[in-house]
């Protein structure tokens, strides 16, 4: 089982996630340069967070015509594992993996503390082991956070089960006073309708390990592990 | 825009340079003018910002060797330490305080990205950036426009580059009212084999330009920072450089994968003064000459004349020295990462600076009257005036304050957690990403950051730390307390302190009373830091500091690093278990002068500091760092600003959950408030985990350390802290963590 890691100009979270994967969950991990468009030998891949091309334009929107992109779709079409954290997030809207948008938090200013998110669907590929968790301790790390998506689209995404994290306080409760950030409906991630590809704004790689002060992330790449492990 | 123009005296002038400097240069010259491509060459290479020629007399008195420097203080673009098993740490602190008092946001964006780029220079990787800042009174509009624009550009640069802004501070008085402190710290980690110089050596080497194009910004950015500010600064806006972190992040990716090849001679970062630094500073550093041709410097702007390509201070530049043979290996990398590099000239044989545009030479002067031979400046050192008479006002002051009688200590104690200098900072630290790295282990908001550096197996703790009014009270004193403090939150993060670097902000050298406060900090600095055996490194001195209502407080910050040899070792200052004993570490004294109490309660805002005792500073650290590492200890956190009450709360104010304390002072008060809220130096509060006391009290017998048991860590939410029986503070934690989350900006 390999993972790989996609390295855009400006991404800074990849030697984390290379890191946690690595050395805290145990698999297998590989970089992939963006302008690389080999990606076969890979299981799973992470679209890192950081500031892909300065967050210039908009965010996601640059690194989302990156050469290793297109194989990246190619990847999510045939039901392999795709996850996008933070900036990797807001490149999978961009790349219409994902659907609805990103806005600047509500309060405008780049915010970085722990927060607790509620796991609201507990049966994707990456959450089948947060089954234990009551709600995640993990940080975030963003100043374009703010998810939107109109009406429709977010009874679309209830239909389909499609919210995977919701900002909440410690004992899952959702409510403005939870909300760090201004989402539609404290949305902290989300997936696609065949749910092997996920975007969140928290950070997993950044609590995987007991020194750092919580080991909450590692649930979701153990998840991911196991899933393709079984499958 | 500039144009070339003739030499005249009135134009020597205007550069900054002394009637007595221009003599001084034509005989360098040979007995000619200088043209005005040299002018501006000289302007900003003999500016105080470059050259330190008020400072460097003094600075060369700080303690600057041990056994683990491998590189010392002003030998290259920063300090690097040996820190075991192969591993070095190269760090540094540096002032951006002119540009961010007219333009704050992208004045302290390219303060860090300047300090980022002196770390990558040395072969180090970046890994942690802190910020000590100073502004005015919060209260007034034109304060919250600096604070806030400060804060936006130091998260803006740091969070887009990727490196987790740690720890730092943030002080308001309104001396700093229209002139800020802006002072941004770096530290980066490399393996010994990976250090690099700055020096251009081996004739015919090539002399690389790489990073982004050169522009008309920041053209004379040094020379500004060597002058007081006034109504006209904003005039100089165009002096403020403006900052591309993402362009720097690739820089640095570039400049890290070629200094992994071997195929680097020299290399150094294109900061204050730009081309001209760089290029005069290498080749001075080398022994050697250069020879570079400012047509081949790639260039976003039209028509710019040699002078303002050499002083351009566009940001996001290095100048590297290749060994002649492998200049592919520098094109296809920077290539991969989509930046310039340009081969603009060579290493010569001899002295000599030479300047070409296309071809033909417009500066020709020895590299090292640049900088080896700028003059320096020592002048008498006279007391100043005001010295005297603010101990005598100070003890008027505290007379007054101690008078009076029914006081609410309660009410106190919310009025000083709520007050600027005391109250949470989480509102700043949580717009800097300070996680990033996943090595943060203890986050903003303990006594000192803690990073558990994964790659190099080593646990670094870091801390800045100045108190700018005790330095106007006392400069000796003030600036020994600011090097004990620090060191003393090191060691309440269970590290050993091994380093400091320094960034001297004061006024104008030329004024009495500020050379005297200078000369002072320096000599109580220097006996701090070989008392802690903490050598200098490096650092920045900035003067200036001054507008036309006087200069700033004399501020001395201290950044200073330490080891922590195990994991377990590491503590942080929240109280962990009820039932733990909280111990009072370090004498009994009640000394209000300079005070947070004095200021916020009073309205005093200025007078004479706590007294500093090295030596007793020195055990108390000693046996605290000791009795961390035998395993008593539950959390340490020093007593500073707002005294021991300020402290207790604090201590019970922690993310895990809230903790109470009761407390019983059992030694002798003099007067309640100054018991409560002295600022007594060398004071530390221990709580010891409660299965620990006795093995602790047989341990600390071995030790001739003050220290007395003062109460118990409470299940219940209350701070109560009583003398004699009487309460003389009962309040909830909830009320005072609500003062004490306020809100500064």
């Amino acid at each position: 089982m390999k993972f790989g890691v996609v390295v855009f100009p400006g991404s800074n979270c990849n030697e984390d996630c290379y890191w946690a994967l690595k050395n805290d969950i145990g698999v297998d991990v590989r970089y992939i340069w963006h302008k690389s468009t080999e990606i076969d030998d890979l299981d799973a891949i992470v679209l890192p967070g950081g500031f892909s091309y300065g967050d210039y334009l908009r965010v996601g929107s640059i690194a989302r015509f990156s050469p290793v992109m297109n194989s990246v779709i190619d990847f999510a079409k045939k039901g392999k594992l795709v996850i996008g954290i933070c900036n990797g997030f807001q490149i999978l809207l961009e790349a219409g993996l994902l659907p609805g948008a990103m806005l600047k938090n509500k309060h405008l200013s780049f915010i970085c503390k722990y927060v607790s998110l509620k796991v609201e669907n507990s049966s994707t590929p990456f959450t089948i082991e947060t089954k234990d968790h009551n709600t995640l301790n993990i940080p975030i790390a963003h100043g374009e956070g703010n998810y939107y998506i109109d009406n429709n689209g977010l009874d679309e995404l209830k239909k389909n089960n499609q919210i995977v994290f919701k900002y909440s306080n410690k004992d899952g409760k959702t409510d403005d006073n939870t909300n760090p950030n201004g989402s539609v409906e404290n949305i902290a991630g989300i997936c696609n309708k065949e749910k092997n590809v996920l975007g969140m704004m928290p950070h997993p790689e950044r609590c995987c390990n007991a020194n750092l002060g919580s080991v909450d992330g590692q649930s979701i790449f153990l998840s991911m592990k196991n899933f393709i492990k079984q499958n | 825009m500039y144009k070339d123009q003739p030499v005249t005296d009135k134009l020597v002038e205007e550069h900054g340079i002394s009637p007595e400097e221009h003599v001084n240069i034509k005989k360098m010259l040979g007995n000619r003018e200088m043209n005005f491509t040299e002018l501006g060459l000289f302007s900003v290479m003999w500016s105080e910002h470059c050259s330190y020629k008020n400072s460097k007399p003094l600075l060369k008195t700080l303690p600057n060797t041990g056994d683990n420097i491998l590189v010392g203080a002003g030998e290259e673009n920063a300090g690097v330490i040996d820190i075991g098993d192969g591993w070095a740490i190269s760090f540094k602190i540096e002032s951006h305080n002119h540009p961010s008092a007219i333009e704050p946001f992208q004045g302290a964006a390219t303060g860090v990205g300047g300090i980022i780029r002196d770390i990558f220079t040395m072969g180090a990787k970046p890994i942690a950036v802190m910020d000590s800042l100073r502004f005015g009174d919060p209260s007034k509009p034109r304060t919250k426009w600096l604070a806030n624009g400060v804060v936006a550009g130091i998260a803006h640069y740091g969070n887009c580059i990727g490196l987790p802004t740690i720890a730092g501070e943030t002080f308001f008085d309104s001396s700093y009212e229209t002139n800020p402190l802006v002072n941004a710290f770096c530290l980066g980690i490399l393996r010994h084999e990976h250090l690099a110089k700055g020096a251009a050596t081996g004739v015919g080497n090539p002399v690389f330009y790489v990073g982004a194009a050169t522009g008309r910004d920041g053209i004379h950015g040094a020379t500004f920072a060597s002058e007081d500010l006034d109504d006209s600064s904003e005039e100089r806006r165009s002096a403020v450089q403006v900052g591309d972190p993402f362009m720097e992040k690739l820089l640095m990716e570039a400049c890290l994968e070629l200094l992994k090849t071997g195929a680097v001679v020299g290399i150094q970062d294109m900061g204050a003064a730009g081309l001209a630094c760089s290029c005069s500073e290498t080749a001075s550093r080398g022994n050697a000459g250069t020879d570079v041709d400012l047509s081949l410097v790639p260039q976003r702007e039209e028509g710019m004349i040699p002078y303002e390509i050499l002083c351009s201070e566009s940001q996001e530049r290095m100048l590297v020295i290749v060994k002649k043979g492998r200049e592919k290996e520098v094109n296809d990398i920077f290539e991969k990462w989509d930046l310039h590099a340009v081969q603009i000239g060579t290493v010569i044989d001899g002295e000599k600076m030479i300047v070409r545009n296309n071809g033909e030479i417009v500066a020709d002067v020895k590299a090292k009257d640049l900088t080896d031979n700028v003059p320096e400046y020592t002048r008498k050192v006279i007391e100043a005036d005001y010295f005297s008479k603010l101990k005598e006002q100070n003890d008027k002051d505290i007379e007054k304050a101690l008078a009076k009688n029914n006081l609410d200590h309660n009410n106190s104690l919310s009025k000083l957690l709520s007050s600027p200098n005391i109250a949470s900072k989480h509102e700043i630290y949580e717009q800097y990403d300070h996680m990033v790295k996943t090595n943060s282990t203890v986050l903003p908001g303990s006594d000192a950051a803690v990073l558990l550096v994964k790659e190099a197996d080593k646990i670094l703790a870091m801390t800045t730390d100045c108190n700018g009014r005790y330095c106007y009270g006392d400069p000796f004193t003030g600036a020994k307390i600011a090097v004990s403090e620090a060191a003393r939150n090191l060691t309440c993060s269970g590290a050993t302190p091994i380093a400091v670097t320094n960034c001297l902000n004061f006024g104008n050298p030329y004024n009495s009373d500020v050379y005297w406060q200078f000369n002072l900090a320096i000599k109580g600095m220097s006996e701090a830091c070989i008392k802690f055996d903490t050598p200098v490194t490096g650092g920045n001195v900035s003067f200036y500091n001054q507008n036309p209502d006087g200069a700033v407080f004399p501020t001395p910050v201290i950044g200073m690093v330490g080891l922590i040899e195990k994991k377990e070792h590491i503590t942080s200052q929240f109280f962990k278990e009820a039932g733990d004993m909280i111990v009072l570490l370090g004498p009994v004294g009640e000394e209000l002068g300079a005070s947070e109490y004095m200021n916020v309660i009073e309205g005093v805002s200025i007078g004479t500091p706590p007294a500093c005792d090295l030596e007793m500073e020195y055990n108390i650290q000693s046996f605290c760092r000791e009795s961390i590492k035998s395993g008593f200890v539950s959390s340490a956190h020093d007593i500073s600003e707002g005294g021991l009450a300020v402290s207790l709360a604090e201590c019970c104010f922690s993310s895990l959950g809230h903790l109470g304390a009761a407390i019983e002072l059992p030694y002798e008060i003099v007067n309640n408030t100054s018991a409560l809220f002295g600022e007594t130096q060398s004071r530390i509060i221990l709580s010891i985990k409660k299965d620990k006391i006795k093995d602790f009290m047989n341990f600390s017998a071995n030790y001739r350390v003050p220290f007395c048991e003062i109460g118990k860590v409470t299940e219940e939410k209350d701070l109560i802290i009583s003398a004699k029986g009487k309460k003389l503070i009962e309040r909830s934690i909830n009320d005072l963590f609500d003062s004490w989350m306020i809100g500064v900006l």
